[in-house]
């Protein structure tokens, strides 16, 4: 699957472990979750209201369409919130975001 | 950050609740953890700009109280309902400075939904907060200042931007000319920016007539008419998309601060003085939360804004600091008059908002809904609107659609765009937890409103 962001400016940072539909998938410390997903992936979820996906829009936390779901049942604002290890997302399996 | 500075220095101890993880705001924004230095490229000019503010923390660290990660998410009389890293938590206050700030401006147009488009506020924070591109093959359309930097700093970061499309005349630019020459540093910059863009062959192409994004579950291609009425196809797999910059002023509107319609920028602002208090006392207004006027005059306002408190709570002030500080907003304020006249609304973008096209991002409410409920409902104004189409009544509470919702309502009612009114603000003004909710209610109504707000989302 395409990725719909690409890293510019390389900078230092350790490596995250996370997943994506139980794929496994690297970020950096600092990274966004929108930025750790969008790195590797086309979309952040499925929209509840019709067949489309939705990557987020605005990124500071004001539109509300970044929002996505975790395995461990919480649903977090991607722009807002940074990846930590081990968190697993749910797009395909995660049901309406 | 300027007003906690200067109320600092007075002896004050302020409290500094910021929604963000670490202090600048959305134009002096940094990565969400200090991960070295890489940003300093791009703030270019404005680095040391970004420098100082992000330094005031650190040198008054032991007389500002700075909570960061920190949503205010109500406000009743004196006291704030905060989303704290906690959890629930109140807050009073005596006096209150709302620096609230912007947020882009969306409208509406085909094709603005797919993944891959972004408003170019987000594009920007991409790179400089990340140091990630929106995508490979990069649009950008606008109608301000904010599209020829993005431009810049996108063409010179290495991206390739294929296009950088301002909905606005060419003409209405020559004609502010004089009036931009208010504040000559930014003008400067700008044709600055204008030239670079050319080297890196990008040219910003003026007065676009229509756009729409193409692509089948994601972007793929834009097109566009020019000025002359050609239509242009180019392949791309982002966009940066938006039309000028809105106020936040959700929190000024619980507060029970008085609005204003201001007709040369078509939105609605809660009414500030020029030494920035609002119509409520005790409740003051810096930055473009209460009227857009970019980061410099963010700046000053913050420090003016101070001044008005200290001056309020019966302190000395200095006169001379007062004099400097009101000159320079009111050379901004001449700069700022010009700049709104050289990016006008781009109207005619939404006359071709077809019944089909969605309004509501969150929702899928689309723009036939909201002319149906205009025609056989009788909405003719936007709260009514909203409680018969849910049109701004998702999770972003009518932030992305609630000008684009107004305007297409007046043009259906045949109304002026001040007769539909606006969306009011309402708890919480972001999404929170249910549970956060239950903490934080202090009455039946309250709790009510709240829940049912959640329950919503």
């Amino acid at each position: 699957m395409a990725a719909q962001f690409h890293r510019i400016v390389d900078r230092p940072g350790t490596p995250v472990p996370f997943t994506i539909d139980g794929e496994p998938a690297d970020a950096r410390q600092g990274d966004l979750l929108i930025t750790a997903v969008l790195l590797h992936r086309p979309a952040l979820r499925r929209f509840e209201f019709g067949a489309a996906s939705r990557a987020g829009f605005c990124l500071m936390a004001a539109c509300q369409d970044c929002w996505v779901r975790l395995a461990d049942g919480r649903r977090v604002r991607a722009c807002s919130t940074v990846v930590e290890p081990g968190m697993a997302v749910l797009i395909e399996g995660g049901g309406p975001g | 950050m300027r007003a906690a500075e200067a109320l600092a220095r007075a002896g004050l101890k302020p409290i500094v609740l910021d929604e963000a993880e670490r202090p600048g705001g959305q134009v002096y924004r940094q990565p969400p953890v200090a991960v070295g230095r890489f940003s300093s490229a791009i703030y270019g000019f404005e680095a040391h700009k970004a420098d100082a503010i992000h330094r005031v923390l650190a040198d008054c660290r032991d007389r500002v109280d700075y909570r960061p990660g920190t949503l205010v998410w109500n406000l009743f009389g004196d006291r704030l309902d905060l989303l704290t890293r906690d959890g629930h938590a109140e807050q009073r206050f005596d006096r209150l400075i709302l620096a609230t700030g912007a947020m882009d401006r969306s409208l509406p147009f085909p094709g603005w939904t797919l993944p891959g488009v972004f408003t170019l506020g987000g594009a920007q924070i991409a790179l400089k907060a990340q140091g990630v591109s929106i995508g490979r093959r990069v649009a950008f359309v606008g109608a301000g200042p904010l599209l020829p930097l993005v431009t810049h700093q996108y063409a010179k970061a290495g991206v390739d931007v294929v296009a950088a499309l301002d909905a606005t005349p060419f003409g209405a630019k020559v004609a502010q000319a004089r009036g931009l020459l208010a504040s000559p540093a930014t003008f400067a910059k700008g044709l600055w920016y204008t030239a670079r863009n050319r080297l890196h062959g990008v040219d910003v192409k003026h007065g676009i007539q229509s756009l729409r994004v193409e692509g089948d579950t994601h972007v793929e291609t834009l097109v566009w008419r020019d000025a002359a009425g050609a239509e242009h196809h180019v392949a791309c797999d982002a966009v940066g998309a938006s039309f000028g910059l809105r106020a936040e002023a959700q929190l000024a509107d619980l507060a029970g601060c008085r609005f204003a319609f201001a007709p040369d920028s078509r939105q609605w602002f809660p009414e500030r003085s020029a030494e920035g208090r609002s119509s409520v006392a005790g409740v003051y207004l810096a930055g473009d939360g209460a009227r857009i006027g970019g980061a410099d005059v963010a700046e000053l306002q913050g420090a003016r804004t101070a001044l008005a408190v200290l001056e309020d709570l019966g302190r000395a002030v200095d006169r001379r600091e007062v004099a400097r500080l009101d000159r320079a907003l009111a050379q901004q304020a001449r700069f700022r008059q010009a700049l709104d006249a050289a990016y006008p609304f781009p109207r005619h973008l939404l006359d071709a908002i077809g019944d089909g096209e969605i309004v509501c991002r969150c929702e899928g409410i689309t723009a036939g809904t909201l002319r149906q409920a205009a025609r056989d409902k009788e909405a003719r104004e936007v709260n009514r609107a909203k409680a018969l189409t849910r049109i701004g009544m998702g999770r972003c509470q009518g932030r992305v659609c609630g000008e684009a919702a107004a305007e297409l309502l007046a043009h259906a009612c045949g109304s002026e765009l001040q007769d539909v009114g606006r969306l009011r603000g309402q708890p919480p003004v972001k999404p929170i937890p249910i549970a956060v909710a239950r903490l934080g209610v202090r009455s039946l109504e309250n709790a009510a409103g709240a829940l049912a707000e959640s329950a919503a989302r």
